[in-house]
């Protein structure tokens, strides 16, 4: 399934790293600790986060994941989006709980 | 490629916007050298735990990379203030890392653990009031 494809079935805001679109989601991880989701996200990946800062869209670009999903509307300052946008790494944004939000992501994935 | 290529960088002290740029570099050179994306990772996530390290605790730093055919050698230098206790530090969860760092998202204590999980092997040169050293070399696996 592609990033797009996940963004129309749970009706996520696209908010930067457009370019990151047709990437494959293989799995998913939740976590806001930079380094734990750094030693334990695997490539591909939809992460699930609340950190919306420039350091997370570094661990996104070096840990190789398919997009970072920010639950519960989590803020993501300007820096942030300029730096998705250049690496193409999407931001998508739910008013959902990190929970629902993996619970439906795992089905979609039928894992 | 049949020879090293040697890449030197300079991590600022203090300034976790600027983190990530030097293995963010180092990624990107390894993809365009057709490196496989697993030995790209590794020393991506390795080299931006060290990155992380020396802005936290150590004011900064240096990084020093040596691509070769087989293996990738990463030299993260810092004057930083040593590591009282290396086996403390290697431990999962364990962290001095202060609260407006951990604001941040960091201070997981998973800096040093993550670096050795993700390279091959691991030196560590500290000395208390001196600097920190670390030698990490990836594989390249065919």
């Amino acid at each position: 399934m592609t990033v797009n494809q996940l963004m129309k079935e749970l009706n996520l805001k696209l908010i930067a790293g457009n370019d990151g679109l047709d990437n494959e989601i293989s799995g998913g991880y939740c976590g806001d600790l930079l380094s734990w989701v750094m030693g334990r996200a695997q490539s591909g990946d939809a992460w699930i986060t609340i950190m919306g800062n420039l350091n997370a869209i570094a661990v996104a670009v070096l840990a190789d994941v398919s997009c970072i999903i920010l639950a519960e509307n989590a803020s993501c300052d300007d820096d942030a989006k300029a730096r998705a946008d250049l690496e193409g790494v999407p931001v998508l944004s739910t008013e959902e709980q990190a929970f629902p939000i993996a619970v439906k992501l795992s089905k979609l994935l039928g894992i | 490629m049949s020879e090293s290529i040697n890449l030197k960088y300079i991590v600022p002290g203090d300034d976790f916007t600027r983190a990530g740029e030097a293995s963010g570099a180092v990624k990107r050179k390894l993809k365009q050298l057709g490196f496989n994306s697993d030995v790209i990772r590794k020393v991506a996530i390795a080299m931006y735990e060290g990155e992380i390290n020396m802005v936290i605790h150590a004011g900064g730093g240096e990084a020093d990379v040596e691509i070769l055919p087989d293996k990738i050698h990463i030299i993260l230098a810092d004057q930083g203030p040593g590591i009282p206790d290396i086996s403390l530090a290697m431990k999962e969860g364990w962290s001095t890392a202060p609260d407006n760092v951990r604001s941040l998202g960091f201070g997981a204590g998973m800096g040093l653990p993550n670096i050795k999980k993700y390279s091959d092997e691991l030196k560590i040169e500290t000395e208390l009031g001196k600097g920190t050293k670390l030698f990490i070399t990836v594989n390249v696996s065919n």
